[in-house]
């Protein structure tokens, strides 16, 4: 049974990993739904957040492939469930809209959207949150014409610790 | 060119083999690596000389042999420029290397030097590429050089739980069938010898992968011979019967198991492994005894007390009669006209008294060179077992010669596969690394058109080979060389090779349409194995 997994993947900040990770979801035909790659709490340290449908034991065996990379330092997986996650989403409108179309604000304001920008060219929204929110805020504006419309990857961050900077310090030791 | 100059300096102490390929590099530094147990190296310059590294790179992955390669490539600005002679190595080469890295400053070279060859022989071993732009070899800085002591992402051998060793053998105390199968991890983690102890302290049969073979001395009485595709009849047979599975150093490659739906259900699986991602990858482990079994065989072996299992070894005795009477006594003692490839084998042990290192390509003749050659130590049976690359014997065979000169190399090839990396003839002569080669000639891609026979209804689809004179050829690179055509002509043409102390070509014209028995069709269980 295919189920969403969030792979959490702590790694040195080195040319060419992305693509070394990337390339172990290619050479099993997986589809990456989302991934982002961002600094991590520990300094020179990179984590990425990769997204994946898949049955436990797939998951369980690319992970296990991922940690064998060399500039790898762990590499987990969880569920929805096992963590806190949020994606972001940008919203590019003409501004006449909302000027010329009250109800748009009122849309604005019941999704607890943030303006990022407004000029007399266009205005810009952002909302974080889970999927189906964005997906709404989305169906919501598109009738009004949306001139940009972007998400971002998945973050998260687990509710139990990962203690990498505990592995870290008996690494470095 | 910057490289090669300041090698140039340094003929005295470092010996360069120009290959005629760069595929041939990589395979010479494969042989190298596998016979020598240390680190095979080999250079190309970038663009099409770094591509044609690719596929020794990819083989050397997954025969986890120890390989740094060097690549040049363009200046440093010129990256990305589509620059003459550029390619991108690092991206080409990512999925079939254990570790790679571009160099574009002079002052990284120690530090990734260092790691390169610390990343390619430590742990399960595997191939590392190192690109150096042309800027970086021109300039010069400093030279200050420290081994590298360790990388911090990177655990070669995970720690040892000794529940795992204890739980091992108390199912391994309970067993009334246990079969051992070893890969090339008793190898590549110098423990032939912490391998024969538990062996012969637990008394348990112990059957090969054809990269494990030469752990143990084919002689030896716990020994029972190959499993898998090609392997022998009661290892594979009994695998479905045995009760306890104990798989030291190796990976349960499909050649191995047959169809995993029915690869010893009926085993409790005991894994003795380096690389935790090869635990439950194909078949799940009861007990998995993570570390270098180095270390957790003696463990283990202090823990086990012999059985006689008396029936169990009848078992094998059995199958092993069955297998005689319907396949290997016609390999080894043919009463028909053809030449078999079974019996060129056996001549060859007999010449080099069961102990040359055995060099094989891809096909027929390796299947038949892994079931018959034998072995009396460890390191001695060189082939491309994960891959399955042809063209790689002849250059493996001059890397082992190198690797072990005071050892007789024999490469066993078969037509197709020689003529993929033919031109290393030239390097051999060149070398004079005596290096025997013999080539096994049916005229057919035989491996393939064995299929076509039994799986395609004898539909011979381009299998046919129109070969030329290969003896003409090698006598063309000035080389000793002879064609066999006949039995009677064997057994002395064999002699004066081994008994040459150049390098030597001997052709033997083989039965053309011979299959090599038994056989696990694929898809098929192990147990489901054909003997005709």
């Amino acid at each position: 049974m295919d189920k969403k997994y969030t792979i959490s993947i702590y790694t040195e900040n080195s040319v060419g990993l992305l693509n070394r990770v990337s390339a172990i979801f290619q050479r099993r035909h997986i589809n990456i739904e989302s991934i982002t790659s961002s600094a991590s709490e520990i300094e020179k340290v990179s984590r990425f957040i990769i997204v994946v449908s898949l049955s436990e034991e797939a998951v369980k065996k690319v992970v296990g492939q991922i940690e064998k990379q060399i500039e790898v330092i762990k590499a987990f997986y969880h569920t929805d469930e096992e963590t806190i996650f949020l994606e972001s989403a940008l919203y590019k409108v003409a501004s006449k809209s909302l000027f010329e179309e009250r109800h748009i604000q009122n849309i604005i304001k019941n999704s607890h959207a943030n303006i990022v920008t407004v000029n007399t060219e266009f205005f810009v929204i952002e909302k974080t949150g889970f999927r189906h929110e964005t997906e709404q805020l989305y169906n919501d504006l598109a009738p009004y014409g949306l001139l940009q419309f972007v998400r971002s990857g998945r973050i998260s961050v687990t509710k139990s610790p990962m203690n990498i900077k505990a592995l870290l310090n008996r690494l470095n030791d | 060119m910057p490289f090669y100059d300041e090698l140039y300096k340094f003929q005295d102490k470092l010996q360069h083999v120009l290959t005629r390929h760069e595929q041939g590099a990589t395979h010479a530094a494969q042989g190298y690596a596998r016979v020598s147990g240390k680190v095979g190296v080999c250079v190309a310059t970038s663009g099409p000389g770094a591509t044609n590294l690719v596929t020794g790179i990819a083989d050397a992955m997954i025969d986890s042999t120890p390989m740094v390669c060097l690549t040049g490539q363009v200046p440093s600005h010129l990256l990305g420029s589509d620059a003459f002679q550029e390619t991108d190595i690092i991206g080409i080469s990512t999925p079939v290397t254990k570790w790679n890295y571009q160099i574009t400053d002079v002052a990284e070279i120690p530090e990734v030097m260092a790691k390169a060859f610390y990343i390619a022989r430590s742990g399960r071993p595997g191939p590392v590429l190192v690109d150096i732009t042309k800027d970086a070899q021109f300039a010069s800085f400093d030279f200050d050089y420290t081994p590298c002591a360790g990388v911090r992402s990177y655990k070669p051998i995970p720690e040892i739980n000794t529940t795992t060793i204890e739980d091992a053998a108390a199912i391994i105390e309970k067993a009334e069938k246990p079969l051992i199968v070893w890969g090339q991890g008793v190898i590549l983690g110098k423990a032939e010898a912490e391998f024969k102890a538990f062996v012969e302290q637990s008394n348990i049969p112990a059957a090969w992968t054809i990269l494990g073979v030469s752990a143990i001395a084919t002689d030896h009485p716990l020994n029972v011979g190959m499993v898998g595709m090609h392997g022998n009849y009661g290892p594979n047979m009994l695998t479905n019967e045995c009760d306890v599975l104990i798989a030291i150093g190796m990976r349960f490659d499909d050649r191995v198991t047959g169809n995993l739906e029915s690869y010893a259900k009926q085993a409790k699986i005991i894994h003795l492994e380096i690389d935790p991602a090869e635990i439950n990858k194909n078949v799940d482990a009861d007990v998995a005894v993570l570390g270098d079994v180095k270390q957790t065989l003696p463990l283990l072996t202090e823990k086990v007390t012999a059985k006689p299992y008396a029936n169990w070894f009848a078992a094998f005795k059995k199958h092993d009669k069955i297998e005689f009477d319907k396949v290997i006594k016609n390999d080894l003692h043919p009463t028909k006209e053809g030449l078999t490839m079974g019996e060129v084998l056996k001549e060859i042990n007999r010449a080099s008294n069961n102990d040359a290192v055995i060099v094989s390509d891809v096909g027929q003749h390796q299947m038949i060179a892994c079931r018959y050659a034998r072995f009396s130590n460890s390191k001695s049976n060189v082939t491309s077992g994960g891959l399955g690359t042809m063209g790689f014997a002849l250059p493996a065979a001059l890397g082992a010669k190198m690797g072990a000169p005071e050892r007789e190399v024999v490469a066993i090839i078969g037509d197709g596969g020689f003529q993929m990396t033919i031109q290393e003839l030239g390097t051999i002569f060149q070398t004079q690394a005596a290096v025997k080669v013999v080539v096994l000639n049916n005229d057919f891609l035989g491996m393939v058109r064995q299929w076509q026979q039994l799986f395609f209804d004898k539909r011979y689809a381009s299998t046919e080979m129109v070969n030329p004179d290969f003896v003409k050829i090698a006598e063309g690179y000035f080389l000793d060389a002879k064609r066999v055509t006949t039995r009677d002509d064997l057994g002395s043409a064999i002699d004066e090779m081994i008994a040459s102390d150049k390098p030597y070509f001997l052709e033997v014209c083989v039965e053309k349409e011979a299959n090599v028995f038994p056989m696990i069709p694929s898809g098929a269980s192990v147990s489901e194995i054909r003997l005709s």
